[in-house]
Order: structure tokens, then C-alpha cells, then sequence
């Protein structure tokens, strides 16, 4: 017995007129995505996505996994394929259907046919296929009103297929369907979840992180990479961009008070981004920042570091969120126990005392301009260095 | 640039003399020491010489080595084989709360399984009073386990009063000494200790990870933790490791003199202490009895992360004086009353053999330099 992944358009998040564009997108992803785990055939056909293994090896189990993470996909159907043959349908159904089953009390069969040349009528299929069921699992009921699963049977042009349930996919939108954005990562908990949220709008992901060598280590860089790569598995590769700091960071503790040190650097951060991504085509950038989470993050602080970017939109898409649910997201795409190690960061090695939390525009462009920090801007531009992270890690 | 490496607690590079012998196990005596042809008995002989020096070391009786994997595998031997076969003459298990992870978190399930743990504070020089073991050690104790030497901070433990303390008080426990720190290190002889279990560790002395012992007197009675072939007298089944086994024998063989070596590191302790000192901010935390290769300080103000990455970058390699993440203080340094912040920035210093006043100066001079840079951010 065969088994394929059937994606209904039902299920697809569609919008109006992009709905070709969207779905072709939504095609290319998961073909991208399956394409190591053995020949497979993708096809799509009667508003159906139809994944089918062509290979004995092909890994199904991997492939349910990977589908599950592609966005774009509110829910899918794990099916057995049969011949559009009666016997074989029942002779299937009550094995295929039994772990499904097995912590249920009540159940119903829908059949559809759109393959109208098949013998029996879908009240017909829906009787002898219930029935095989029941002598199986003579402990079960029928409820037609609100049953506990349901098996459908359907018959289509290829071929003959058995579900019991649907598996809820990724939600969101086909990654690409929205443009690209830059994400600034630093390691903590919020910023990966950030970019999640972002990559299931749709969004292709670019990265940046900050390193301040020597003081913080490879295993910080290491641990951003491993983060990334959680992130990847939803939104595809990511870009990520390791941009040297240290040198800001000691021009700004020479040059400007320590109150507002944390903001000017993240003022500058800001400015290096947005380089970074026009120049990469992003159209925004994304941070985890949640408001008066830290002294850097009440609206203030927000207003000061959100005017230093001049072109591009900054998205904040945990803004309004509680630190729980933030974490609850970072458990389900399983980033939490990498953003828990204790590495420091450029952000943590330095630290002021007493950190400005209501800092005023005018203010912090006073601090700043007491030194020219744009040679080191471009400097630390030139010097980032690259790498591409998949979902298993920095590709070589 | 010179790879100066100050941290021989967490590991040390292995002697020529161990990787030699581990390379012949591997190429040439690589039988099967329960097999009766000369290839195996080749093998065992070479399991045997290494039993046999080891034994010697320590001033015991051959028979009473046991092989093991690692330093944690001989402690959880001791702890749980001693439990296991004494659970019925009593519950009690004395021990300190500054043990290694590999005592306490076995403790940690001994005491959910029913048995009553006691843990003992050390003073502020890390060492616990007599008096601490005087009202703790009683008939229904089982088992005392102490360490000798503390990996974080050196302070060094008087196992021999402890012992006494255990007949004096007529109790029926036996005494385990987690000596992976000491082993090889101060001269340990296990009669004048009078210990009943000892664990020791390889890697520590210039052998290879994966290989340590418990020393188990023969008067006494564990049970096993690995069932199966009957190996190492049956205390611990599992095809002998001949390459890491004889290894670590050769490096016990090749240990130097070890009353010179202290005296060595005594000198190198001194000058390391004249010359951090001449850094304002650093503050000793390893207490005066401690090892003199192992030294624990803080840079005041300097976290521990970004300092050893610092010294990393300058191929000067040593280790945080608590190894623990976030929000989770070295317990070592609280329990000897260090301050958070100090503890924050705790480093640990251990000397081997090969380090030399070159390699202080090195570091001295790193951490001074790094502390100028570092200092504008304060």
C-alpha cells in the first residue's frame, strides 16, 4: 500500500487574484523542500496538491515532518492510495484507519466521488466502508452529528484514497509570496521567534547578527547559526551577515555617556542593518523587541532608535507580546533550549549601570555627535562576513 | 603565537609515555583480554601491568582496582554499589555540598529513592569542620563520601580525620574519597588515608578521557552497576578498554616525583599570586590549604564570559572559576561565602607539570591588558 500527502486548495490560504502566483510559490516550496528525501511526484491537479513518494525509500515520515513546517499550509490529509476498486478499498481500510481510531469512541465515513464512472454511489461506499470498520472495532459507534474522526473515502481520477483526520500544517503564507526582510539576531529567545513570526507572512529571510570579538566567543556565533537553522526549517535558507562591532562599541564607551550607551548602540546597529538589507533587497527589517521588556524597549527608547532608519519599514512583531508566549512560540519551533545557553553577546558583555529609559531624539544626537562614527560604520560593513544557514546547520 | 594552556582541572594533554601505549593497544595488542591465545593474553597482560602500577601507587593490593570509564562512572560505582548492598544495615549517606556534580546528582537520586542524605558546609577556606562530621556520622550511617581535593577552588579535605571520626563514632559506614583532583597529584596512600573507595580519573594525569578506577578494598562489598561477562572481578562487566587502561597505567608510571612537583607548583602558585596581584581588581578566592595547582581568583568587575574569550583570542587558555550557566552560581564559591558579583567573575588557574613562570607572566599580562581595554566600559 501506497502512501501520498494530499494538500485540498480548501486548505490553502488564498488570496483573490494572487491565488495562481501564491500556489505556484507554495508548489516550488515543497518540491525545494522534499527534493533530498527521494524521487517524488509532485503534482497539482483538481485544486489538490498531490505528494506522492515514487521511490520504496523515499522517507514519508521526513516528508510529513518537513510539510508540516511549510507555510502556506493551513492543514494537510496523510492518505493510503488505492485502486479505484471496491475490494481493495475494504480490504485496506479498517488496518490503515486503526491508530487513528484507536483513541476514539465514535466515528463517521464521507465518500465523495468525483469520478463519476465508479460503481457505487458515495451513500453505497459510505455504508460498506463504516461497516468494515465496525466489525473491526466493534467497540466503536457511529455518530454522524459529532464524531470523534472522520474517515473519508474519496474517489478521484487517479486513484482511490483513505484519510482519517487532517494534520494542521504551518498556517501563514508561502514563503517568498511577500518580498524579503532582514532580521537583526542576537541569540536571546526573542529574535528567532521574531523572525518565525515574520517568515510566516511570507517573507524571505536575511540575517544580521552583531559579534564584539574577542570578547564574545565562536560559541556565541555558533549558537546564532544553530538558532538560524531552526528558523530555516519553516522559512528556507537564510542569509546571515556577522558584522564586527567592537570597535563602535569602544568608540561609543570613549565618546558618549555611559547612560546611553546601550541606545546609541542599538542606534547604530539600526543604521547598519538597514545597509545591509537595501543592499540585499530586503524590504524591512524585523526585531524581537517587545515593549518595556528591557530599559531599551519602552517607547522612548523605541522612538530613538526607530528614526536612525530612513527608508525601510521596521517590524516588531512580538511588540504587544507577553514574555510566555513569546516562549511558547520559541518551544514549538524548537529554538528555546539553543536561546537558554549562556553565551554572552554583544549586548550583554557591555552593559551601563543605570541605562536611559526616557531618552529624547535631540539628546541622543547630541551624545553622538561628538564623534564621527560613519568610517566605522563602513568599515564594519566591509568587514561582515557571510554564510548561508539550512535547516541542518551553516551550508559550506 | 604560544599556546599557553592553564587549565589541567578541566583536562590535561596527554604524555607521550600514555599516547605510545595507547597507539600499541590500538596497532599490536589489540586482542581480546578473555580470549586464551597469546593475542588476548597479550592484551591482558597489558591491563595487568597497568593494574599493577596503579596499585602500587596508591600502596594497595592489585586485585583491589577497578577499571571504569571515567571518573563519574567509579563515583556512581561507589555510591550506588555501596547503597545498594548496605541499604539494609541503614539509610544514611553523609557527604558535602561541594561535591562534584557526579557525587551530588547520584546523591540527588539516592535521596529519592528513599535513602536520608546529609550534606556538610564547608568553612570559608573550604574545608568541613571535624565537629561537622562528629554530630552528622552515626550508627545508621552508611556511607561517607568526601572528596580530596575541590575541582573549583583546591581546598583540600582531611579524609584520614574522617575515617577516624567514623571508628570513634562506631559507625557501620563506609568511607568513599572522590580523588580525581588529587590522584597523581598529592601523594595518596590509601592505608594512612583509610579510605574503603577511592575514584580516580585519567585524563586528569596525562592519560586519555574515558578511562578512570575505583580503588575498592577487598574487606568490603559493592554491588555492580554493569551486569554481563564478569569483567574486573565482576564489579564491572564490559569488555576491558585495553588501549586507555594501559594508557593510563603508563602515565601513572610516568608521573614525576610528586612531593617535588608540589613543591614546584608551591613556587609557581607564589609568583602566580605576585604577579595578578599587580593587577588592582583581582581578588583570590581559593582559600590558603588549597592545591597549589589549582587557583581560583576574580577579576572584579570582569565577567568571567567575555574575559575568557578575550584570553582565548590570545591563545591563553583557562576556565570560568564556576562552571554553570545563567542564573546558576558556581555552588562551590557561594557555599565558601564569595559574593555574587565576585563569583561572576571567577576564573580557575590549574597548573601541570609543564607550566612554567613564562606561562604566568603570559596571563598576568593578558589579564592586564584585556582589564585597560575592557575597563571603559565599567
Amino acid at each position: 500500500m501506497k502512501e501520498i500527502i494530499l494538500i485540498k486548495n480548501g486548505e490553502l490560504v488564498l488570496k483573490g487574484l494572487n491565488r495562481n502566483t501564491f500556489e505556484s510559490m507554495l508548489v516550488k516550496t515543497i518540491r525545494r523542500r522534499l527534493h533530498d528525501l527521494g524521487k517524488v511526484s509532485i503534482k497539482h491537479a483538481q485544486s489538490t496538491i498531490y505528494i506522492e513518494p515514487v521511490d520504496d525509500d523515499f522517507d514519508f515520515e521526513e516528508a510529513c515532518d518537513r510539510v508540516k513546517k511549510i507555510f502556506g499550509i493551513a492543514a494537510f490529509s496523510r492518505c493510503a492510495a488505492l485502486n479505484k476498486d471496491m475490494d481493495e478499498i475494504l480490504s485496506v481500510v479498517a488496518d490503515y484507519v486503526r491508530p487513528a481510531l484507536s483513541n476514539a469512541k465514535t466515528f463517521k465515513v464521507i465518500a465523495k466521488r468525483s469520478d463519476k464512472a465508479f460503481p457505487l454511489g458515495s451513500p453505497e461506499i459510505s455504508r460498506e466502508v463504516g461497516g468494515k470498520i465496525l466489525s473491526a472495532m466493534p467497540y466503536l459507534k457511529v455518530d454522524v452529528h459529532n464524531p470523534d474522526i472522520i474517515v473519508s473515502v474519496e474517489i478521484r481520477d487517479y486513484a482511490a484514497y483513505i484519510h482519517a483526520g487532517q494534520i494542521q500544517g504551518a498556517g501563514g503564507l508561502p514563503v517568498g509570496t511577500g518580498g524579503k526582510a532582514t532580521v537583526l539576531i542576537s541569540g536571546g529567545i526573542d529574535s528567532p521567534v521574531a523572525a518565525y513570526r515574520m517568515a510566516k507572512r511570507g517573507l524571505i529571510l536575511n540575517a544580521v547578527h552583531f559579534a564584539s570579538p574577542p570578547y564574545t566567543g565562536p560559541l556565541a556565533e555558533k549558537k546564532v547559526k544553530t538558532l538560524l537553522s531552526k528558523v530555516a526549517a519553516y522559512s528556507g535558507d537564510i542569509r546571515l551577515a556577522i558584522v564586527p562591532f567592537t570597535e563602535i562599541q569602544e568608540a561609543i564607551a570613549d565618546n558618549c555617556k555611559e547612560e546611553y550607551f546601550t541606545l546609541i548602540m542599538r542606534r547604530m546597529m539600526m543604521r547598519i542593518a538597514e545597509r545591509l538589507a537595501i543592499s540585499s533587497g530586503s524590504k524591512a527589517l524585523i526585531t524581537g523587541e517587545s515593549l518595556g521588556q528591557v530599559a531599551s524597549q519602552t517607547l522612548p527608547a523605541l522612538a530613538v532608535t526607530d528614526i536612525v532608519t530612513k527608508e525601510i519599514p521596521v517590524l516588531r512583531p512580538l511588540i504587544g507580546m507577553d514574555k510566555e508566549e513569546i516562549i511558547s512560540i520559541s518551544r514549538k519551533i524548537d529554538a528555546f533550549e539553543t536561546s537558554i545557553l549562556p553565551y554572552e553577546d554583544c549586548c550583554t558583555v557591555f552593559t551601563p549601570k543605570h541605562p536611559r529609559t526616557r531618552p529624547t531624539i535631540e539628546d541622543c544626537e547630541q551624545v553622538e555627535s561628538v564623534f564621527d562614527f560613519e568610517p566605522l560604520i563602513e568599515k564594519a560593513i566591509n568587514d561582515a562576513v557571510y554564510s548561508r544557514i539550512t535547516k541542518d546547520g551553516e551550508a559550506n | 603565537m604560544r599556546t599557553v594552556y592553564l587549565d589541567n582541572s578541566a583536562t590535561t594533554m596527554p604524555c607521550k609515555e600514555a599516547v605510545n601505549k595507547i597507539n600499541r593497544c590500538l596497532t599490536e595488542n589489540w586482542g581480546n583480554p578473555s580470549s586464551s591465545y597469546y593475542l588476548g593474553i597479550e592484551a591482558m597482560e597489558e591491563v595487568q601491568w597497568a593494574r599493577k602500577t596503579i596499585a602500587r601507587h596508591i600502596g594497595v593490593n592489585e586485585n583491589e582496582i577497578f577499571f571504569t570509564s571515567c571518573g563519574s562512572e567509579a563515583n556512581n560505582l561507589a555510591l550506588f554499589g555501596t547503597a545498594n548492598a548496605k541499604k539494609k544495615t541503614g539509610k544514611k549517606i553523609v557527604s558535602t555540598t561541594i561535591e562534584h556534580p557526579s557525587v551530588l546528582e547520584a546523591l540527588n537520586k539516592l535521596g529519592e529513592d528513599g535513602f536520608e542524605i546529609v550534606l556538610l558546609s564547608p568553612d570559608k577556606n573550604g574545608v568541613v569542620p571535624d565537629e561537622a562530621f562528629i554530630n552528622a556520622i552515626d550508627k545508621n550511617t552508611i556511607l561517607v563520601s568526601v572528596m580530596l581535593v575541590n575541582n573549583e577552588i583546591g581546598s583540600i579535605q582531611n579524609i584520614k580525620r574522617v575515617s577516624e571520626i567514623i571508628k570513634q563514632k562506631g559507625s557501620p559506614a563506609l568511607l568513599h574519597c572522590d580523588a580525581v583532583q588529587g590522584f597523581g597529584k598529592i601523594p595518596i596512600r590509601v592505608s594512612s588515608l583509610g579510605v574503603d573507595l577511592l575514584s580516580a580519573s585519567g585524563h586528569k594525569i596525562h592519560a586519555s578521557k574515558g578511562i578512570g578506577f575505583l580503588y575498592k578494598s577487598a574487606k568490603v562489598h559493592i554491588t555492580p552497576l554493569i551486569f554481563g561477562g564478569g569483567q574486573e572481578n565482576g564489579l564491572r562487566s564490559g569488555t576491558e578498554c585495553v588501549p586507555l587502561i594501559a594508557g593510563m597505567g603508563a602515565a601513572v608510571d610516568a608521573l614525576p616525583d610528586l612531593k617535588e612537583q608540589l613543591s614546584k607548583w608551591e613556587e609557581l602558585n607564589a609568583y602566580a599570586k605576585v604577579r595578578l596581584s599587580e593587577i588592582e581588581c583581582i581578588k583570590f578566592n581559593s582559600p590558603e590549604n588549597a592545591i597549589p595547582c589549582i587557583l581560583n581568583i576574580s577579576v572584579d568587575g570582569y565577567k568571567s564570559e567575555p574575559m575568557l574569550n578575550a584570553l582565548s583570542s590570545k591563545n591563553i587558555f583557562i576556565s570560568k572559576g564556576s562552571a554553570c550557566s545563567k542564573g546558576h552560581r558556581s555552588y562551590v564559591l557561594k557555599e565558601i561565602g564569595v559574593n555574587a558579583s565576585l563569583i561572576d567573575s571567577a576564573l580557575r588557574i590549574s597548573f601541570s607539570r609543564e607550566t612554567t613562570k613564562e606561562d604566568i607572566d603570559s596571563l598576568a599580562e593578558a589579564i592586564r591588558e584585556i582589564t585597560s581595554k575592557m575597563r571603559r566600559f565599567k
